[in-house]
């Protein structure tokens, strides 16, 4: 330590102010770079700020599209968050989100001509049990055999996006579609309902948001979330109270997958209208930035989702008009996880610097 | 070239990489530290080479490049890690993310082109036997060095100072901060060196064994690196008897394909992530194992106290 000119001290107290300084440094620091990397694609600063921050919500259609894809960054964040508190770490949001996608298209495939407009919350239902029953397998392989989630969740992505593309090219696949891999287009009743007119914006928005304040109320005032938490922070303290392990294990597990599982249904049931084999621009770990830079608090996690949802579209935007390559989305992604855990530091301890005379003392 | 030779020489281009990862990632976790960024620092190893063998002609000098170009992105982490006392799981996500992005990046203008293959380095004499000798003894030299990595791993981490050290940092960071090691330095090295490791790893896919770039050509293997270490419960030995069995299984689909037995090949893409999910629930079902094994410190986040 003694080469850096500050010494890092534990927080005792923390204060109100603190908790806000590092998402906002995180921020400021992906938009830095953002300048960087696109001035360094021939793209003007004030072109780049513009596409990237601007136009996402400068006009009604694009503020819509900043609505559509905040939907499920923000719904599966909140469910990675509750497991991340616990410190079960689920990085397979992307997988269970697949397999929620596979759920809720199987009935609006099967009864294609249907009319029932029960159609729609029952697709919900089903997605989510798949996305719920593919997180149940890392949760069952925890309990009971000690496998380590971060690996079993991740192997289960790439197995997912398998069964997606073997389900697609033969029994989920479109009779009538030219052997395209994709299903049928869904009825209007397997839709969800468009919020903005001559937009893809869709009620998903208000689901997000109501599990937002059901995330809140679950970890902030309720007995459960409170034993999942000191679980995650103190595991000694929460072993001598009896709040058992491997309870944690199934319900962060679950709780994320459900909620995956229900944004790939929104997916399939909103901008998409059918099963393809791209059904998510890796909102799975894209959720998992969301849910960190968020402070795993679920207000907080609310206005990350917002900015995650502004580059997503910021991205597609410089993509069309500059020819932008949508790495840089993906690297400011990067950047934007690795400022804000950098920065973590100075809200969870105290950086100060070193006085030259402490400097030469120590060296003595 | 008959099954057998195909089988050996598949296996082992397809098991060098992830042996060498795996080994940087050894003596990286062996330190204390979980780095779950290894697939993006193979992307942009892989990357970093490719640019440098088309641009040079040299494939030594690609490799270099590549473990270069990663064990910087590994400086990067092992900043975030051990001087800002990052989270250890986030940030490998975190900066596995950035590399795969910059490795995106910088490898457009080179999207989908090949290069030639790496020369081959025969054996004299073993290569001519027959079947086993063009399986076994006429591959890059990359290929002989693994298992020589290996052994040289068991043998650093085992009976010398430096893996000692390691290992103590590892094992007990206080104590070791205690008699006057520098467990940050010592971390910081590991992780360099974990990196460089990865780069050489993502190099060798892109210029001897795939001879391509395309952006998301590391297709999980990074992950598989990671598993793999777990798999081996931290022994170098092990470690690489997982590797040359993943290996195999990855070919195995192509083998079944061959006898002509309809397998959807969503099937056989998936069989190396279900053996590995199996191979690691079957290995922590003895806890005792895993506790015996991991260094006690992995994942934690060690703070100085002032």
């Amino acid at each position: 330590m003694s080469v850096f000119p500050f010494s890092i001290e534990t927080r005792t107290r923390r204060t109100r102010f603190s908790a806000i300084i590092p998402p906002l440094i995180a921020v400021c620091t992906t938009i830095v770079a953002s300048i960087i990397i696109l001035t360094s694609l021939d793209v003007s600063p004030s072109r780049a700020l513009y596409y990237l921050y601007i136009a996402p919500m400068a006009t009604r259609f694009n503020f819509a599209e900043v609505i559509l894809k905040m939907a499920p960054l923000l719904l599966i964040a909140q469910g990675l968050a509750i497991g991340f508190r616990a410190r079960i770490w689920n990085i397979g949001a992307e997988g269970q989100l697949i397999m929620g996608a596979i759920g809720g298209s199987l009935l609006p495939i099967w009864f294609n001509d249907s009319g029932n407009i029960l159609m729609l919350p029952a697709m919900v239902v089903v997605g989510a049990i798949f996305g719920m029953a593919w997180a149940a397998i890392a949760a069952v392989l925890r309990v009971r055999m000690n496998a380590n989630e971060i690996l079993v969740t991740l192997m289960l992505n790439s197995i997912a996006l398998q069964v997606l593309y073997y389900l697609i090219s033969g029994p989920l696949r479109d009779p009538f579609g030219f052997n395209f891999p994709q299903s049928a287009l869904f009825p209007d009743v397997a839709m969800l309902p468009i919020l903005l007119a001559n937009t893809r914006a869709n009620i998903s928005i208000f689901f997000a948001v109501l599990v937002t304040l059901l995330a809140w109320f679950f970890m902030q005032r309720s007995f459960p979330g409170y034993r999942l938490q000191v679980g995650g922070s103190a595991p000694d303290a929460a072993r001598y109270a009896g709040f058992g392990e491997k309870q944690a294990i199934w319900v962060s597990l679950l709780v994320g997958g459900t909620c995956a599982g229900i944004a790939g249904v929104f997916e399939v049931a909103g901008p998409l209208g059918q099963l393809q084999r791209v059904v998510t621009p890796g909102y799975g770990f894209a959720a998992i930035i969301v849910a960190f830079l968020g402070g795993l608090n679920a207000l907080g996690i609310l206005a990350a989702a917002f900015f995650m949802a502004l580059i997503y579209v910021g991205g597609d935007i410089a993509q069309t008009s500059a020819k932008v390559p949508y790495s840089v989305n993906t690297i400011l992604q990067g950047v934007l996880l690795v400022s804000y855990i950098a920065s973590r530091v100075f809200s969870d301890y105290r950086v100060r610097l070193r006085k030259p005379a402490y400097n030469r003392q120590e060296r003595v | 070239m008959d099954t057998l030779t195909f089988l050996l020489s598949g296996t082992l281009l397809a098991a060098t990489p992830l042996l060498i990862a795996a080994l940087g990632e050894l003596v990286t976790e062996k330190s204390g530290v979980l780095n779950l960024s290894i697939e993006g620092m193979m992307a942009l190893g892989a990357v970093t080479g490719f640019i440098v063998a088309t641009a040079s002609g040299s494939y030594w000098l690609a490799l270099l490049a590549g473990g270069v170009a990663a064990a910087a992105l590994a400086a990067v982490f092992g900043f975030v890690v051990l001087v800002t006392l990052g989270n250890q799981v986030a940030s490998g996500i975190a900066v596995g993310i950035l590399g795969i992005g910059l490795s995106g990046l910088i490898g457009r203008p080179y999207e989908s082109s090949t290069i030639a293959p790496m020369h081959e380095l025969p054996i004299p004499f073993l290569s001519n036997v027959p079947v086993i000798g063009p399986g076994l003894f006429d591959h890059v030299a990359l290929v002989y060095c693994a298992p020589l990595l290996a052994v040289a791993t068991w043998w650093l981490l085992r009976s010398t100072k430096v893996g000692l050290v390691i290992r103590a940092v590892g094992e007990a960071p206080e104590a070791a901060h205690a008699i006057g090691y520098n467990v940050v330095l010592v971390r910081f090295c590991a992780v360099l060196y974990g990196g460089f490791c990865a780069g050489i790893a993502g190099a060798f896919i892109s210029i001897a064994s795939a001879t391509l770039w395309s952006d998301g050509i590391i297709a999980g293997r990074g992950w598989i690196v990671v598993a793999l270490v777990v798999f081996g419960t931290w022994r170098s030995g092990r470690v690489a008897i997982g590797a040359y069995l993943f290996g195999m299984t990855t070919l195995a689909g192509l083998l079944v394909q061959s006898t002509g037995i309809a397998i959807p090949s969503q099937v056989l893409t998936s069989v190396p992530y279900i053996v590995t999910i199996i191979a690691i629930a079957m290995l922590s079902m003895d806890p005792q194992r895993i506790r015996l094994n991991a260094p006690v410190s992995l994942g934690q986040i060690y703070h100085e106290a002032k």
